[in-house]
């Protein structure tokens, strides 16, 4: 048969509502996920402001991007906030589930209360941090002060800010891989405790040599996912800093927002945001596979 | 470890997630200048800093905007999405595994990519500055299609045939047959995309600029940036509140949901 009598008989043992079914995601598929695709690739080779139109500049977005300093101080200030968030966030949750994960009274009401800052909006979350970090007035200062330790400039220090973003960022954050590792913990067969306990291993043993690697799954998954999470930080620093002080804070995803919708160079922007995108999913290919060749 | 050492651990947790909660919601409540000490009691306490916030933006008209663009963004998510699910699941047509990876193939693109030509399409539908596009853009996820598929796999054929063979349409199975046996499902993708519709700023603040038009996050977020709010702490703080308020009252009562089902969209995802 050929491939198209092959394919006209599929059609006729098909289910013909089968296509109705799937029509609607066709057409999204068509004009939310194609057509953008295509017309950012063609932005990138355009110069265009939206109202005036599009000029064509060959290279030149890739030139610039090339020689401007503040899209590779925010790649760098991106990956600042994941150095510091990503290993913080992997320690608080698993010593919060290590604790979570045994038969103790109320255990539910302390899990429910640790992920009550992931259901809330980030807006909230950073309304609430920018307070806590104030320097003359904020609760964090105050309590350093009066035990008599120094105010830390939390926000208005360089050096400080990206930090104290990725400390937030992992207070909002971290009741979900609480989860992730219980589920992980719950999953780690007892026998392999007992046995364990027979060869005579401590408690230090034990968790070295049976649960750290028993959770390597989850630690990938929660590897990947923070990465692709702090990627798209913007919020954030969009709210508490503007990206300062000294644009400490300006992240990659900032940047391209301030690039598109503030300084309208679309052809720029999406420059930028295709060039990020390839480095996101290059990043977390390595991740993979450095990952997996480790375990 | 000892019990008791476990709890004091565990009770400092409390303080540090839950704390910040209780002292915005009491701040909301206190006067300006007792607002940043630890205390949680005032006794000058008042509605001001809600009078503020209610005379200086249309908060309300956000709150009704954001109900309005959170349902109907799940509601479509949830129809079509399981619709397209049932059809990878359940029908034969040629192109399914084509159409199966492409979706999967959707979900790896990083946002970056199309939140420019997103908004470039809105600009040329003439969609910015409605509802429009606010829901048309996320009433179809992959996410959700892939969750509703691999629920669908699980259902027996027998149940499906025996369906078709009293001369149920497939929109009859699916609405009448599928969906009363699919509840744990459905209530997984609600409650991700409500969230994710709910919450989202970054959408809004892009393609709607006309204040009546403003979701409650995003209308807070120019609240607190752009001045209006004169630095005022309990003003802030009155805002924030309001704006927690329904996720956080949704969240005390189906709170065991929430929390399969953002965490289960971790592994999946």
């Amino acid at each position: 048969m050929t491939t198209a009598a092959l394919f006209r008989d599929r059609l006729r043992k098909s289910d013909s509502q089968g296509y109705l079914f799937v029509l609607p995601y066709v057409v999204y598929f068509l004009a939310f996920v194609a057509y953008p695709l295509i017309f950012s690739i063609a932005l990138m080779f355009n110069r265009w402001n939206i109202v005036t139109p599009m000029e064509w500049i060959g290279l030149k977005n890739f030139i610039r991007m090339i020689h401007d300093p503040l899209f590779f101080k925010s790649l760098e200030n991106t990956v600042i906030f994941l150095l510091i968030h990503i290993p913080l966030q992997i320690v608080v949750a698993l010593g919060l589930a290590l604790l979570l994960n045994s038969k103790l009274r109320l255990r539910f009401f302390f899990r429910a209360v640790y992920f009550m800052p992931v259901v809330v909006s980030g807006v909230v979350v950073t309304i609430l941090w920018q307070q806590l970090y104030s320097f003359d007035y904020g609760i964090l200062n105050n309590i350093l002060s009066s035990i008599g330790l120094p105010r830390i400039p939390w926000l208005v220090d360089a050096a400080y800010a990206m930090p104290s973003i990725a400390l937030m960022a992992t207070w909002k954050n971290v009741g979900i891989y609480i989860v992730l590792f219980l589920v992980g913990l719950q999953n780690i067969p007892a026998e392999l405790y007992e046995a364990a306990s027979l060869d005579g291993a401590s408690r230090a043993d034990k968790f070295m040599h049976v649960t750290l690697p028993m959770l390597n799954p989850t630690i990938i998954a929660i590897v990947i996912l923070s990465t692709i999470g702090g990627f798209s930080l913007f919020i954030e620093p969009y709210v508490l800093t503007g990206g300062g002080p000294m644009q400490s804070t300006l992240s990659t995803m900032l940047y391209i927002y301030n690039q598109a919708f503030y300084f309208d160079h679309m052809g720029y922007a999406a420059t930028l945001g295709i060039v990020f995108a390839v480095i996101i999913l290059g990043v977390v290919a390595v991740q993979r596979k450095v990952i997996e060749a480790e375990s | 470890m000892g019990k008791a050492i476990r709890y004091l651990f565990l009770i400092v947790g409390l303080v540090v997630f839950g704390y910040p909660f209780v002292w915005m919601i009491i701040g909301s409540f206190k006067p300006e200048l007792e607002i940043p000490n630890l205390k949680l009691w005032s006794s000058l306490m008042s509605l001001n800093s809600y009078h503020q916030v209610f005379t200086k933006i249309p908060i309300a008209r956000a709150f009704l905007n954001s109900v309005f663009v959170s349902f109907s963004v799940t509601a479509c998510v949830i129809v079509l999405g399981s619709m397209v699910g049932y059809a990878l699941a359940k029908l034969k047509f040629a192109g399914k595994s084509i159409l199966y990876v492409l979706i999967l193939f959707t979900m790896m693109i990083p946002f970056q990519i199309t939140l420019i030509p997103q908004y470039v399409l809105m600009v040329k539908l003439g969609w910015t500055d409605t509802y429009l596009s606010l829901i048309v853009p996320s009433m179809m996820s992959g996410l959700s299609i892939i969750l509703f598929r691999q629920f669908f796999l699980g259902i027996p054929e027998a149940l499906i045939d025996a369906a078709r063979m009293d001369g149920c349409s497939e929109f009859q199975i699916l609405f009448r047959l599928i969906w009363p046996l699919s509840v744990p499902v459905i209530i997984t993708v609600a409650i991700l995309t409500f969230m994710a519709s709910w919450n989202d700023v970054l959408w809004p603040l892009i393609v709607v600029r006309d204040r009546s038009l403003m979701t409650m996050p995003q209308l807070v977020t120019i609240f607190v940036i752009g001045g209006e709010s004169e630095s005022q702490l309990g003003s802030l703080l009155a805002a924030a509140t309001l704006l927690a308020l329904p996720v956080i009252l949704a969240y005390a009562f189906f709170q065991r949901y929430f929390i399969e089902s953002m965490s289960s969209s971790g592994i999946k995802g």
